[in-house]
């Protein structure tokens, strides 16, 4: 048993895993979570896991109503205790997810540097794959048409980036987006979203960031 | 030595999965493999009538799994090509009716005995291809040269490579040489440039290909169809010959561009 609430995020959304402290304090504890990164997941499905906590479905009901308010939507309970079981059936919520997916970021250890996390991807980012991150994330292969990577630092990719991207998600904007061939679908920066004009002539590494609430992408030049 | 499993798929549809599976089959027919499709389509089943058999169905995929007939009644010999045998799918159930272990053990059943079983996926990525892909050695992914169809043969090598099946090996289907000239059609560069997987072949559009569907005699007999022949060099680079990517095309000098973009893809 954990002594937090702890959060994670998996391929059906959102994990939550329950402490050992009472139905009140646990609540209180992931509505705080779920304040802090309202943005950063905003319409995501929520999966409970209460390990053998026993939740009435009173309570479960209010917990699916206070998600609500943030755009989340509970759809699952994981316990271990035959009444929450009960309870959760009772409103209709699975009780159960199928296995999780080799694809989904709960894989991949996020590296600390001096405080800061980021998640490093030694592969071609393809279509339909999407990383949500607290943190920096960094890609070292292409992101490719209809993928998505979401941020809340800075994204760097060594190769070309041609998926959407949204560094500073929860609002940071003293972020950057940089690759060696800059090309997203999308670009968002913290509240701004941009479209990448046509490219003419060859591909240069740039930077893109906010500069007086504007994105703009500059050449990165290394003598400079 | 037992046989191996090649499954085609593609994510899109009308790609080019149907004929290909047909035609790569017929082709290592022809070099006296011994060959067995199966159709994966369960509730769609085309692959039947591309090879013209349609009308010798008695018993099915679903039926075997379900224990109804043996794996031998539901076998239908190609009675052009001696070796060439296709399980075709059951045409009034769905995709549901089998599983991704019912196909592992229907393989497991099969390899012994031929040297290929080649599978035909449905499109999408629902259940229909996790049957599909659940039992292949060799994962062929097929694509046009548009935009559309590579982005979901992208998601497709992005599954494959999440179930750890990969590396797939990709086939081009319907290029128009001259559109690629104009610059009016994605070359073949252009979709190995953001697709980086092995290339296994390149076929030019050809209506020949059309006629022989709808006769259901593939196009690999046909002596002079352009299509026949990348059809037939896919089937020989399958068997491990190493035939360069310049002698399809005669027409054109396309094709001569991808010896040099030939290479090995993945991370």
């Amino acid at each position: 048993m954990l002594n937090t609430v702890t959060a994670k995020g998996i391929r059906e959304g959102i994990l939550f895993h329950l402490s050992d402290q009472n139905w009140e304090t646990n609540l209180q504890a992931l509505v705080r979570l779920v304040k802090d990164r309202q943005k950063f997941w905003r319409g995501a499905k929520v999966v409970l896991d209460t390990a053998n906590v026993e939740v009435t479905s009173d309570q479960l009901l209010s917990l699916k109503d206070e998600l609500s308010h943030y755009d989340l939507n509970l759809w699952a309970v994981l316990s271990e205790n035959s009444l929450t079981q009960q309870a959760a059936q009772f409103l209709g919520l699975a009780t159960r997810i199928s296995r999780l997916e080799k694809d989904t970021m709960a894989d991949f250890e996020p590296i600390y540097h001096q405080g800061e996390p980021a998640i490093f991807f030694n592969k071609t980012l393809r279509s339909g794959f999407r990383i949500e991150f607290d943190g920096n994330v960094i890609v070292y292969g292409d992101v490719n048409p209809g993928a998505e990577i979401i941020a809340s630092g800075s994204v760097l990719v060594w190769g070309k980036l041609r998926g959407l991207v949204h560094a500073g998600a929860l609002g940071n904007e003293a972020v950057v987006v940089c690759a060696l061939d800059l090309q997203p679908t999308q670009l968002r920066i913290a509240e701004q979203i941009a479209i990448t004009p046509k490219r003419h002539g060859k591909p240069q590494p740039e930077t893109a960031f906010i500069r007086d609430g504007k994105v703009i992408a500059e050449i990165w030049n290394y003598k400079g | 030595m037992p046989g191996k499993v090649v499954t085609v798929t593609s994510g899109k549809g009308g790609v080019g999965k149907t004929t290909a599976t047909a035609n790569i089959a017929a082709a290592m027919a022809l070099k006296n493999q011994k060959v067995v499709c199966i159709d994966a389509d369960i509730g769609l089943r085309n692959l039947d009538v591309v090879l013209g058999l349609e009308n010798r169905i008695v018993y099915d995929l679903v039926d075997v799994i379900e224990g109804r007939c043996r794996l031998r009644q539901a076998m239908i010999r190609d009675k052009r090509l001696p070796e060439l045998y296709l399980i075709p799918a059951a045409q009034t159930r769905d995709k549901s009716a089998v599983s991704p272990s019912d196909m592992v053990r229907l393989c497991n059943e099969l390899k012994p005995e031929f040297d290929w079983v080649l599978i035909d996926s449905p499109a999408g990525i629902e259940r229909g291809f996790r049957n599909a892909i659940a039992a292949a050695d060799i994962i062929v992914v097929v694509t046009n040269p548009e935009v559309s169809a590579v982005r979901d043969a992208d998601r497709i090598i992005g599954l494959i490579e999440a179930e750890e099946k990969g590396p797939a090996q990709l086939i081009i289907n319907r290029i128009k040489p001259d559109m690629v000239k104009k610059g009016d059609m994605l070359s073949p560069d252009d979709v190995l440039e953001l697709l980086a997987v092995e290339l296994l072949g390149l076929i030019p559009e050809d209506e020949t290909v059309i006629t022989s569907t709808n006769r259901g005699v593939p196009v690999v007999i046909d002596g002079k169809s352009r299509a026949g022949r990348a059809f037939r060099n896919i089937s020989q680079r399958l068997l491990g010959e190493r035939v360069p990517f310049a002698s399809i095309e005669e027409s054109g000098g396309l094709f001569n561009q991808i010896g040099r973009i030939f290479r090995k893809g993945g991370g």
